[in-house]
């Protein structure tokens, strides 16, 4: 382990005072990223905290491979949500995880609330709490990275977390952008920011790391270097980026469309990979220490009606999750459509594919004559109806009148309020993602962590599936598991999943067993388990019980690949998965 | 003949810094504080990406602001850095218009490029080779 990882950043907003703790039993045990920062969490978020009051705490955390090894290119943050009302966990990488690393922390933990809005500087061992009256309320996030960009220092070597106006306002699905294209965008985060009146957070460092074999650790760094760009899967995500899955999956059937009424969309190519790159991919960009660059920009040119010849051109970035929520899943057959919506989602800074699902459901409630004109203050919701949507976004940003306030709090909340939860496409309170591949991805909704497709990839183990032998609930529920537990030890090193097949376990071990662990596959597993449970411990302190989760009536209406997906065997799937959970406890 | 990094086309740079990375890992250590290059975007990164290097000048400025005679003239173009008799004004620094030298905190000392290519081995995207001065 070397010197700086194991130096953890309190920060508490409201005294307005900041100090640095040596953890190193803490990452000796746990690596780094999610391993310690589920723990800290544990420690430091009270049972029943009010997840937007003061006693709410984030923590980022990286680990120990993070600028020392390729794709080593993430930070998690944990917090509790204040969507799902339980364990918060979201992942991004721009320069976030570097700049964490190289300011010469393992974590940095953010505690308290400020009483006016502040923004915090972290450079190196300088920290700085700064007034950020005059950045609050700024309507474009956007704006917000360009302003300190110019006034802070550090650049190509820092990290700009901020929020936008949904932080402010607590919209319960508020995200965190950094380096304007990458998000820690699920479950709120940004309203967590908000409620401390904390509008941004700046991290910049340049340290060295030392090694103490140099010549392993460069044969190594090569080894898996070479590896990732020469790797097929790494070409993907370099050429197309993840939007090359619209097509496969709207051929099989497994693409969310019009609230997931269908699985297919007619106008799948407009909103595609294919389509995106041919005409409007305008520059590759990649997180820091990652030389795959799977990040795609889109360069949107518009005219101004009011004046000929006059343009302005946007640059979007776009991935298939982006793509279904504000494509597919509403309806949006043109690719100009779903771009301008992605924008105003990052504009505003709430999580795009909660955006997609609630507006998904409200398209249906309208549809039905659940909800009116009186609600939607005259907003026609219809399928693709991309103007209203700017609006309908802007309304529940603003939370202008109960209905869209009740919108800013998420699925749960409109279902509960105004009915319609059978359509209302929640997991544990998390938007569902944009796979319907079959009972895989379904089952990692609703019994990952943090009800995201990431915890334990069920829609890749649906699509391996298809291609061979049918699996019976109980191996499923043992294959999530098995592939949700070996996930925390990649995230808490914290590599990106995209590298998954690049970091193996015996690859893991090497590079651990360079930096001085000593970790064994079997072991590493263990631990990987042992996270995991932790993750679990915190949600049912926090009352959750897996048991009592209720998957959305309409999964069961719309044909997945593997055809209508049986709900008896989906509910025993679960109970295995908690089954395996508890067993191993 | 001597020899420089050259920036071939900033353009197909991802931001990726994988040279930066290479460039502090000559010596054997993580991290980024022994980089003598740099990538930064052109004012946020939807416009793309500079990369600072050493352009090997013929007649270099950083040389001739030394008051202890620490860079010498490199035949061909560029500086060599004696770091013993380096005291660390950072006068350098200053004195390169492209920003091209480095500051090591941990050393106290500029960081300059040596010409060697190890970085250019790690561009993923063909941005920057050694080339001869020509």
């Amino acid at each position: 382990m070397d010197e700086f990882i194991k130096n953890i950043l309190y920060i508490d907003l409201s005294r307005k005072k900041f100090w640095v703790e040596d953890r190193r039993k803490l990452f000796e045990e746990y690596l780094g990223g999610v391993g310690v920062a589920s723990k800290i969490l544990l420690e430091e978020c009270p049972k029943n905290a009010d997840p937007l009051g003061p006693e709410n705490v984030i923590i980022f955390a990286v680990g120990p491979l993070n600028g020392l090894f390729p794709i080593a290119s993430k930070t998690v943050a944990c917090f509790k949500s204040p969507l799902t009302k339980s364990y918060g966990e979201s992942h991004a990488g721009g320069r976030s995880a570097i700049a964490i690393r190289q300011a010469g922390y393992g974590a940095i933990v953010i505690k308290g609330a400020s009483d006016t809005p502040v923004y915090v500087a972290v450079h190196g061992k300088n920290v700085l709490f700064r007034d950020a009256s005059a950045l609050w309320g700024l309507r474009n996030s956007i704006t917000v990275g360009r302003v300190l960009r110019e006034i802070e220092g550090g650049a190509g070597v820092r990290t700009i977390m901020r929020i936008g106006v949904a932080g402010e306002n607590l919209v319960s699905y508020a995200s965190v952008n950094t380096e304007t294209y990458r998000h820690f965008g699920r479950l709120g985060l940004g309203a967590v920011f908000g409620s401390k009146k904390l509008k941004a957070l700046i991290v910049s460092g340049k340290m060295t790391i030392p090694v103490s074999n140099s010549k392993k650790y460069r044969e190594l760094y090569d080894k898996i270097y070479t590896t990732s760009i020469k790797s097929t899967l790494m070409k993907k995500y370099h050429d197309l980026g993840t939007a090359s899955n619209i097509i496969p999956l709207n051929t099989i059937n497994a693409l969310p469309t019009k609230n997931l009424k269908e699985s297919s969309f007619e106008y799948a190519e407009n909103i595609s990979g294919e389509r995106l790159a041919e005409k409007y991919l305008g520059r590759r960009v990649a997180c820091a220490h990652c030389p795959i660059a799977c990040i795609h920009l889109a360069s949107l040119r518009e005219p101004y009606i009011t004046e000929p010849y006059f343009y302005k051109t946007t640059m979007i970035s776009y991935d298939h999750e982006l793509l279904y929520a504000l494509g597919s899943m509403i309806g949006v057959s043109n690719t100009e459509g779903a771009l301008k919506l992605i924008d105003e989602v990052e504009k505003w800074g709430v999580d795009a594919m909660m955006t997609g699902t609630v507006l998904a459901w409200m398209t249906e409630a309208y549809e039905k004559g659940i909800i009116g004109e009186n609600e939607t203050l005259g907003l026609r919701l219809e399928w693709g109806s991309v103007e209203a949507y700017i609006k309908a976004i802007e309304y529940i940003v603003r939370r202008v009148n109960e209905f869209y306030k009740t919108a800013s709090e998420g699925l749960d909340a409109l279902a509960s309020r105004y009915g319609g939860e059978e359509f209302a496409l929640s997991y544990g309170g998390n938007g569902m993602p944009g796979y319907h591949t079959g009972p895989g991805a379904h089952i990692t909704y609703l019994t990952g962590a943090r009800h995201s497709h990431l915890d334990s990839a069920g829609y890749s183990l649906d699509q391996e599936t298809l291609k061979g032998k049918q699996l019976s609930g109980k191996e499923i529920s043992e294959k999530l598991y098995h592939e949700e537990s070996w996930r925390q030890i990649l995230s808490s090193l914290v590599v990106c999943f995209f590298s998954r097949g690049i970091y193996t376990p015996e690859i893991v071990c090497e590079t651990l067993n360079i930096l001085d662990y000593s970790f064994n596959e079997k072991e590493l597993k263990r631990l990987g388990e042992k996270i995991l449970r932790n993750k679990n411990d915190f949600k049912e302190r926090e009352g959750f019980n897996m048991l009592n989760q209720k998957f959305p009536k309409r999964i069961f209406e719309t044909p997945t690949p593997f055809g209508n997906l049986n709900e008896e065997s989906l509910y025993e799937s679960v109970k295995e998965f908690y089954k395996i959970l508890k067993e191993h406890t | 003949m001597a020899k420089r990094l050259s920036v071939l086309d900033a353009n197909r740079c991802t931001g990726c810094q994988s040279c930066m990375f290479a460039c502090s890992r000559r010596f054997g250590a993580g991290g980024l504080a022994y980089s003598a290059i740099h990538v930064r975007s052109v004012g946020g990164i939807e416009h793309g990406f500079v990369v600072i290097v050493c352009r090997a000048c013929s007649n270099p400025p950083c040389a001739k602001v030394c008051p202890v005679d620490a860079l010498k003239i490199r035949i061909g173009g560029g500086v060599i850095l004696d770091a013993t008799r380096c005291i660390g004004c950072g006068f350098c620094v200053k004195s390169c218009p492209y920003g091209a030298i480095f500051w090591n905190e941990r050393e106290n000392k500029p960081n300059i490029c040596i010409y060697c290519g190890y970085c250019s081995r790690y561009c993923p995207h063909d941005v920057i080779a050694l080339e001869e001065i020509g």
